[in-house]
């Protein structure tokens, strides 16, 4: 995972980025590069603007100032080299579809018209297969997204993003409504996916601790700023109290969990509803 | 309605049965037309019932029965004014946007305007009642050789517009964040479909009427939704489930003097009971849809 192992330019260069909606800023003045091959953990209270920031990256959002690159590019919508998994809840878990249909939607859902039966398909299928055996989910891809857990969901979705060979992984949310079991499997797989894949990963998560030993670096969202760098120079006592401009305690355990106390959420971020997004 | 072919009976010997009923030109047209409005239906259905747009359809069917009778009143063959409402109706509902917390009321709405409308036109025109009826209620024995052709021609551009958007369509249906990620234009699309839907539904009415469409356009959707979760299987199901539904019908309505439309709704509403019963999900109503916190 060592982001000197890949060369290039950066996978994400942010310069004095604003992100918002019309001309109202969620957050500005953000600068980071994020090096090819780097994991890293988007952090933040509801509503800091974590999922604004994949939404630039994705292009479905123009930089309200600033400079973004994204594989040494402009963010543009459709990048084929992008994997987006959004949170879970967009899908309908009862629709009756069945989940390697929703992996090949991941390589030519975006093409009109229809693949007729009389197509070759040998590369398709390969490619399927791959991905869903990438994720573990090769016993239950074919049954219906409505019988299964939502862990399983999580995976063929993530087998989705995964099956178009991406260079860059965006993630939002893929640790919630899971149990603490399936979170660390989904960490440890995600880890190991993007190790092998040589992926550059962005994670939006709520917490730090499942992450831990697992990401480079972390990206913490909060008050209309955002903080780079390594998770033990970024989730600090000092770092966090100068980003909420209020006293902020990190409490490190003797495991290396670290507990961010003194942040009252929703007073301190109101949330603040995008467009776009499903209430 | 009926079959007017007074006095056929049933023989047992089904190519002579066969043979005398498709020797009527209004019977040939009336299985033609079925099976044109079968495919439409199967395939435009299969994605009402996906996109979750029974509702939309629903509503469709009704703006189509005001324009039906504006076109009665101004002496215009009743699918023009089908085509032109539902297509504006499509158009309107498109606009709304598809998550538009109000817009199952914005639709029932101008639903009951639309019928309302109706009303008004039938009773501006004076042969009502039997024209209310036939618009209500379908009159697939009345199908002329012209109503065929345009039945022909906008079924096939329903058909072809829904092989187009096939892909981005599903995908759009399904995992709509990540289509809209990957470039799909969803927000068009939507409106392309209810536009298709409208033109499905305008020639659906043709065959069993403005209150009775969910038969072919939702039923046998709901069946293959039920038997095959393969969306290519699903649609080729649904087709040939509202061919045999309205071709049956037909036949069992040219020997007794009942609805044809009656049969055929009967029949969707038997597989569909059928369908339930086989799937091992009774009659006791499927568990509601989770809601997922947020």
């Amino acid at each position: 995972m060592s982001p000197t192992l890949h060369s290039g330019r950066p996978a994400v260069c942010a310069h004095d980025l604003a992100a918002g909606y019309g001309d109202r800023p969620v957050w500005s003045g953000a600068t980071f590069d994020i090096e090819r091959g780097s994991f890293v953990a988007v952090l933040g209270p509801n509503g800091s603007g974590k999922s604004t920031l994949l939404r630039q990256l994705l292009g479905l959002l123009t930089p309200l100032a600033g400079r973004l690159e994204v594989l040494g590019e402009p963010p543009r919508r459709g990048n084929p080299s992008i994997g987006y998994v959004p949170q879970a809840r967009t899908l309908d878990p009862q629709i009756a579809f069945r989940g390697i249909d929703l992996v090949r939607l991941g390589l030519d859902g975006h093409r009109f018209g229809f693949r007729a039966p009389w197509q070759p398909r040998a590369r398709q299928d390969q490619a399927l297969r791959q991905a869903v055996e990438a994720v573990g989910a090769a016993s239950y891809a074919n049954r219906k997204l409505g019988a299964m857990s939502g862990g399983e969901r999580q995976r063929l979705l993530l087998a989705q993003a995964l099956v178009g060979e991406p260079e860059l992984l965006l993630l939002d949310e893929p640790l919630a409504s899971l149990d603490v079991a399936n979170q660390a499997a989904m960490v440890e797989l995600i880890s190991t996916v993007a190790a092998e894949r040589r992926l550059t990963v962005l994670l939006v998560a709520h917490d730090l601790n499942p992450l831990r030993t697992v990401i480079d670096l972390v990206c913490y969202v909060a008050n209309g700023r955002i903080a780079f760098g390594p998770p033990d120079q970024v989730v600090t006592s000092a770092v966090l109290s100068d980003l909420y401009g209020a006293p902020v305690e990190v409490l490190v355990d003797s495991r290396g969990r670290r507990f961010v106390v003194g942040i009252e959420e929703e007073t301190a971020h109101p949330h603040q509803p995008s467009p776009g997004t499903r209430p | 309605m009926t079959a007017a072919a007074g006095g056929a009976t049933f023989s047992w010997n089904l190519w002579s049965d066969l043979s005398q009923m498709l020797s009527y030109q209004f019977m040939r047209n009336a299985f033609l037309s079925a099976a044109i409005v079968s495919v439409v239906a199967g395939v435009v259905g299969y994605n009402v019932v996906l996109r979750r747009t029974a509702f939309a359809a629903h509503a469709l069917s009704h703006v189509g029965f005001a324009g039906a009778a504006g076109a009665v009143v101004l002496g215009i063959n009743p699918v023009w004014g089908l085509l032109a409402f539902c297509l504006g109706g499509a158009l309107v509902m498109g606009s709304l946007g598809q998550h538009l917390r109000d817009r199952d009321t914005v639709i029932g709405i101008v639903l009951a305007f639309m019928l309302g409308l109706g009303v008004l036109f039938i009773s501006l025109y004076n042969g009502f009642s039997t024209e209310a009826y036939s618009i209500l209620f379908g009159e697939i024995l009345g199908i002329s050789p012209s109503d065929l052709v345009v039945t022909a021609a906008v079924g096939a551009v329903a058909v072809v517009s829904m092989a187009a958007m096939y892909r981005p369509l599903l995908f759009a249906s399904v995992d709509e964040e990540v289509a809209v990620a990957r470039r799909v234009p969803a927000r068009l699309l939507s409106i392309a479909f209810l536009l298709t839907l409208a033109l499905a539904v305008a020639v659906a009415v043709q065959v069993v009427g403005v209150l009775l469409i969910f038969a072919l356009l939702v039923t046998p959707a709901a069946v293959a939704e039920r038997l095959t979760v393969r969306p290519g299987s699903a649609m080729a199901v649904a087709v040939g489930l509202a061919l045999a539904c309205s071709w049956l019908g037909l036949a069992i309505g040219y020997y007794f003097a009942y609805p044809v439309s009656f049969f055929i709704t009967s029949l969707a509403f038997l597989a569909y009971a059928l369908a339930r019963l086989a799937t091992g999900q009774g009659i006791g109503g499927r568990r509601r849809r989770l809601t997922v916190e947020s």
